[in-house]
This record gives structure tokens, sequence and C-alpha cells, in this order.
């Protein structure tokens, strides 16, 4: 596509430089690879070749102290027949669903706020980029500060215990699945934001007005023009917010209280013993599945039409 | 320990000129050094271009202090890179970036793992003026000629290899050394005395239900199942014959025991960080968990009563100690020892005792102590004055006495030390299973 819009003025040029059409018309050719040659050498050394080394070492054995080159299956084996997988892989769904159906709650209604109700884009701007002020400090300071306030003697049951609401802290606060969530909604909300914003922005407004002349509610409104028209938002926001959350481990190890496990917690201790074919194998596996979820997602939406 | 103790790296010093200088003046320094036989604990001096030497060290927070960096370039004029990581991380380095350090500060359960790999190379004895001093824990196994020796990985199982290029551990001692001992401690549980509200005498009692919600056990796989088997052999579920390295069927039993706990809700949090551990104990989220010293002297440093509580079954023990990186050689190996000999001299012995750890060759950490600080520290002691921290803050009040009692009441009572396991694989997996439940 680029390459195309690219070669026009070389293609146009021909004319000028008739003079030697074999070299014009080969730099025409040849344009285009060049164009798309800087991005595709970054992607093949820094994404491909990483791959193909993980899933090459997937299949290698190991001991407590080397790699050992070799074709095996047992890393897989050892991962797809483990319990303890299926079960790991079932609580990071369940965080990925959860956060996802939280973020988007809360995401499409800020957008919407934003984009419908608040009508100067001066007021806009600076809404958008007050939404934006949490992220300036680090994703580990903003999880951690949690803690002090959710925990035993923290800020918040301090509080309530003083108000006289309950009579003994809140445990299921800290160090629980309500604290994890809470975390990914709180670091993952704003990419969810961004992009159904961006698609709200581009709604001719001539579609609510007619909708609204031909009767429509409100919630019509809503359901029949907005919310078709923000699909693309929705989907990209979807697919950052469950690609996060299904690589991350470092929230679910500080808010769980280490007492909840991940897929990326579970390499994570396969790494910090040496244990690499295992962890690579692991990483193929998530790879793949959430290659599949970010499949399923673009398939509700077609993103390249609706860009 | 504070944070700012931990380090930071150093701004690298030019290499280039390093190297440089290396390569004209190797041969000549090279020559002096071999007359530097006989060091005395103070600086050999050579070549001035000794100043240009940099030795790369890397190595958990507990040892990697920048005093240490400092003074080495004061006393020994060269400079010293220091990085800290955490185990996890020194263990990968070690094994995977050989040629990115000079001098490996690991532990001894980690120098299992990372010796037989050919990323280091063993030390001739005869080149480490105070070797007949070193506690003869890391030569023997025996603190004392009558004590028994301790399960685990125990420091003098891979402190040894038969030859120069040799990867694989000796049976007892020989002229070829793995680590030279720096420092190590005897870790137990630490308690909450104002929170516990009884006296806390057994690793059992970190599953004590009194203490439903509340406690703790360190989530490093390899040490805390060690944790754990101290408490299953001290509720009487278990006998182990090797707690440091189980049999399939005992970490099956050891992790279905922590399941059992866990799913009971007995455990608040798992920590993996020292400041996890010491902001669990501090926060009173957990009033009991597993901890190391220095911890429990953070959680003190805030004004909050913690003690590290010596237990009847006795202490889970680790160590850890300066190995050489294979590819050093010339000038820089001459440096290198140069540095192990002024470690084991006194002045860093005396630092690390100060913080409540133990030195490997304790008659010179004593020339480098007060008589009050000595009695308090290794003696057991109650303090005859305020007892100052490394950097100069008053850490106990005078009449107070260390928890646990004198060195040899303390490392006299090591049940295990940390270790490798020859079932890690299968331990790391139950150990996930447990995570996960």
């Amino acid at each position: 596509m680029t390459g195309q819009t690219q070669t026009l003025p070389a293609q146009r040029r021909e004319g000028a430089t008739s003079k030697r059409p074999d070299r014009t018309r080969l730099a025409a050719a040849v344009a285009p690879y060049l164009q798309v040659a800087p991005l595709t050498l970054t992607f093949a050394v820094f994404l491909l070749v990483p791959i193909a080394t993980i899933i090459v070492v997937s299949f290698w054995d190991y001991d407590s102290i080397r790699v050992i080159p070799d074709f095996m299956l047992l890393n897989y084996e050892e991962l797809l027949t483990s319990p303890v997988t299926w079960q790991i892989y079932l609580n990071t769904l369940k965080y990925a669903a959860l956060t996802w159906a939280l973020t988007l709650g809360i995401g499409f209604t800020v957008a919407y706020f934003l984009a419908f109700h608040v009508r100067s884009l001066t007021w806009q701007i600076t809404l958008f980029m007050i939404c934006t002020i949490p992220f300036w400090t680090s994703n580990i300071i903003r999880m951690i500060s949690w803690i002090p306030f959710l925990g035993r003697n923290g800020l918040l049951n301090s509080t309530l215990l003083a108000m006289g609401v309950i009579d003994q802290p809140l445990e299921f606060l800290l160090f629980s699945d309500f604290s994890v969530v809470l975390a990914f909604v709180h670091l993952y909300v704003l990419f969810m934001v961004v992009p159904i914003f961006n698609s709200m922005m581009r709604i001719d407004r001539a579609l609510v007005e007619a909708a609204v002349d031909a009767g429509a509610t409100g919630w019509q409104v809503l359901t029949n023009v907005v919310i078709p028209l923000s699909k693309p938002g929705i989907a990209i926001g979807s697919i950052f917010v469950v690609t996060l959350v299904m690589g991350d481990f470092i929230t679910v190890r500080l808010m769980s209280g280490g007492q909840s496990a991940s897929v990326g917690l579970m390499m994570a201790n396969q790494i910090s013993l040496l244990q690499y074919p295992a962890a690579a194998a692991n990483a193929v596996v998530l790879l793949l599945v959430v290659l599949i979820m970010v499949a399923l997602m673009l398939r509700v939406v077609d993103i390249r039409k609706e860009l | 320990m504070s944070t700012d103790t931990i380090n930071t790296p150093k701004p690298a010093t030019n290499g280039i000129t390093r190297r440089q200088a290396l390569k004209g003046t190797a041969a000549a320094a090279a020559g002096l050094a071999i007359g530097s036989g006989a060091i005395t604990g103070f600086p050999t001096i050579w070549a001035q271009n000794i100043k240009n030497v940099t030795l790369r060290q890397f190595g958990t927070g507990v040892s990697n202090l920048n005093a240490v960096a400092e003074k080495v370039k004061q006393d020994l004029g060269f400079t010293l890179q220091m990085t800290a990581l955490d185990s996890d991380a020194v263990s990968q380095r070690a094994v995977t970036q050989p040629r990115s350090y000079d001098i490996a500060d690991i532990e001894y359960w980690i120098c299992k793992k990372v010796f037989p790999a050919g990323v280091m190379q063993p030390m001739d004895v005869g080149k480490i003026k105070n070797f007949d001093k070193i506690v003869p824990l890391f030569i023997t196994g025996k603190l004392t000629p009558d004590s028994t020796i301790a399960q685990g990985t125990a420091p003098h199982t891979v402190g040894f290899v038969e030859g120069k290029d040799s990867t694989s551990f000796a049976k007892s001692q020989t002229q070829w050394m793995t680590l030279i001992p720096t420092i190590y401690n005897a870790d137990t549980l630490g308690i909450r005395p104002d929170l516990v509200g009884k006296p806390i005498t057994q690793w059992k009692d970190l599953l004590d239900p009194a203490f439903k919600g509340k406690a703790s056990i360190l989530n490093i796989p390899s040490i805390g199942i060690m944790d754990a088997a101290m408490v299953a052999e001290s509720m009487g579920e278990m006998k182990y014959g090797d707690k440091g390295n189980m049999t399939k069927a005992e970490i099956d039993k050891t992790v279905a025991l922590l399941i059992e706990a866990k799913k009971a809700g007995q455990f608040r949090a798992f920590w993996k960080t020292f400041d996890e551990s010491v902001n669990l104990m501090a926060s009173g989220e957990v009033v009991i968990q597993s901890m190391w010293s220095p911890a429990v002297a953070a959680v003190r440093a805030k004004g909050i009563p913690c003690t590290y509580q010596p237990l009847k079954e006795g202490y889970r023990a680790w160590g850890g100690g300066l190995g050489i990186a294979k590819h050093v050689s010339g000038l820089e190996l001459e440096a290198a020892y140069e540095y192990i000999n002024w470690y084991l001299s006194g002045w860093v012995g005396a630092y690390l005792n100060r913080q409540g750890y133990y030195s490997a060759v304790i008659d010179t950490a004593k020339e480098h102590m007060s008589a009050e600080e000595w009695a308090f520290w290794m003696e057991g002691k109650p303090a005859a004055t305020d007892i100052l921290s490394p950097e100069g803050k008053v850490m106990e009040k005078a009449g107070a006495v260390r928890d646990g009692g004198s060195f040899y009441d303390r490392m006299g009572a090591v049940a295990c030390w940390n270790a490798v396991m020859d079932e890690d694989r299968y331990m790391l997996r139950k150990w996930n299973e447990f995570i996960a439940a």
C-alpha cells in the first residue's frame, strides 16, 4: 500500500528522464522493496529470529545447569498433561475476561462522555489529557501504591473501621483476585479509552442527527449507530487489554501476594531455575493461545475495512 | 539493611584504556606479582598501572555493597564495579553471560549449578593467605570437630575440585577451591512478638491455625521448599533422608502439606524479595514468616518489634563466596587474588559481622571490631554499649541480646543448607502446583 503511493512520483518522472529508461524502470521496481526493507529487517531481527529461537529451544532438553540441544516433545508433554497448566491457564483467562469486561465498560463510558457530551474540542483534549496523568508514573509504582491502601491496617480498612461500617478488617481487599483485577483495570483502562474515543470521534455526527430525526430513542442511537461504528476501537482496545493481561506476571505476583499464578509467572519461575526449554515451550503455547484469541477478535471486526 | 546500601552499578570506566594498559604491562606486572606470595593483608605495591584494573563483580544485594567497592579503591587502588541482583538473576547471569563479570559473588547452592557449567576457574589455595583460618565449616563441613554435618548443599561439598581445569566437585579438601567463602548466616522464622500472642518455639508454628491468614513463606522454590521441609519435619508429618535432596515421594508429600495449608487459608501472601518480606511484616499483614536476618533488622529499624526466633529444630543456613570467572588472567587475575586476600583480611569481615552475618575468617574480623561489638555479635552477650550499624546508625540499644545467641550457638544449630536437588525439575512443577492451588 505504502509502496504503491510512493512509487507514483517515480513513475511520473519517467517521462523527464527518458534518456535512461532502463535504469529508471529498475529504480521504480526496486524502490518499494527498499522502502519496506528497514521495517522488514527490524521485524525479522527483533521478532522472527527470537520467536524462531524460542520455538527451537522449546524442543531441547535441559538439566539443572545447561540446555542440551536435542529434539524431544517432553517439554510439551509435561506442560500439556499437567493439571497445573490447565488450572493456571484457566486462572489467567479468568483475569483476562474480568479485566476485559470491566475495562470495556469503563472505557466505553469514558470515551462516550468525552466524544458526545463534551462539546468543545478544547475541553475534550483537556479531559483526555487528564485521563493520561496517572500514566506519568511507572506501572509498578501505581500497582504498589494500592498495597498500603487496601491492606489489613490500610487506609480503606481503617476508614471503614473508624466509620463503624465494619468491625473486622476486610481481608479480601488485598492479596486476592479482587486486588489483582482492580490493579489490572487501573493499569489498562486507558488502552480501552484511547482507541474507542478515537473511533467515536470519526463518527459523522450527521448520522446521529439522522437517527434522532427518524425517531430513534437514545438507546437505539447507542446500539444501532454508536456501538457498531465504534467496533474497530473496541476491537483494538480489547486486543491491547487481553494480550497485556495474558502475558503479565508482575501484577499477579504483587497484587495476589504471590498466592495466585499466571502463565507469565509460571514461566518466570522456570527461567529462574534455568529451565529455559520448559519456559520456551510454555511461551510457544501462550503465543498460540493469544494469537487464536486475537484472530477471533479480528473475525468479529474487520479492522482493515473499518479503518 | 536499608535499601540505599543495595548497590546500583557504578558507571563503567573506560574498558579500552584498561585493555591497552594490560597488553603492555601484563607481563611485567605478572612478574612482580609472582613475588607477592607474602601477601600480608596489606596491598602489595606493584606497578602503578594496577589503578587501571577494573574488576567487575556481581552478586546478591546482601554482600555487593558500595562501601566495599570504595574501600577496595582506597586500600588496593583498583576499581571494583559492583552489580547487585536477586538470587535468580545471579544464577542466570553466572551461567549464561560468563564474560560479563570477573568476580562472581554467588551462593553455594547456586555454585552447585554454576561450577559444572565450566564458566569459572578454581582458585589455588596456596595463594590464599588466610586459608588456614577459614571457618572449618567450609572445609570439612563441621563447625567444631564433633559437630554433625548438616543436610542440603553443605558448602564443603561444593567447595573443592580435583584439579585446575576440573568442573566436578571433590569429596574432600584439595588444592583447588571453587569459591572462597565470604558471608553466611543461619535463617529461621521472623515473628511479630506483639501480635503472635504466644511463645513460638518450633518451625511447625508457621502452620499453626492460630495464625490463619497471617503467615507467609518465601516463594523462591528451592529455598521455600526447605523451609516447608523444616515445618513438615517439625510437625512430625515427615522424616527426610536429606531435606536438601528429596525424593519425588518426599516432594509430593511436602507440597501436599503446603497446598492443604493454603486451601485452609493459612497464608496471607508469599514473598520473593527482601522489601516484600519487610513490608509484609512491618504492615502487620503477616505476623510469622520465613525471613532473612537483615529484613528483621529493617523491620526493627522502623521501630516495629520483630524477632528472629531461634527454634528447637535449628536453622536453615546459607553461605556465599567469591569465585573467579574462567576468562580472567594476567594482571587482572593477580588483582582478583589480591582482592580476595584483602576480603579475608578483616575489614569486610567486621563490616559483615556488624550487619548480623558472619565472615569466613573470624579471627581477622575480630581485629577490626571493638570488644563490645565482638561480645554482642559473636559471643551473644548483652550489648555493653549501643550497637551501631556499619553506617553508624544505632541498631540495638545497650542491654540488647542478639537473637539466637553466639556464633557457635547459631551456626552450631544448622539443620540444613540451602540446596539444589537432583529432582529440581520435578520440585519446580510441584511448587507451581502449590502456587496455583
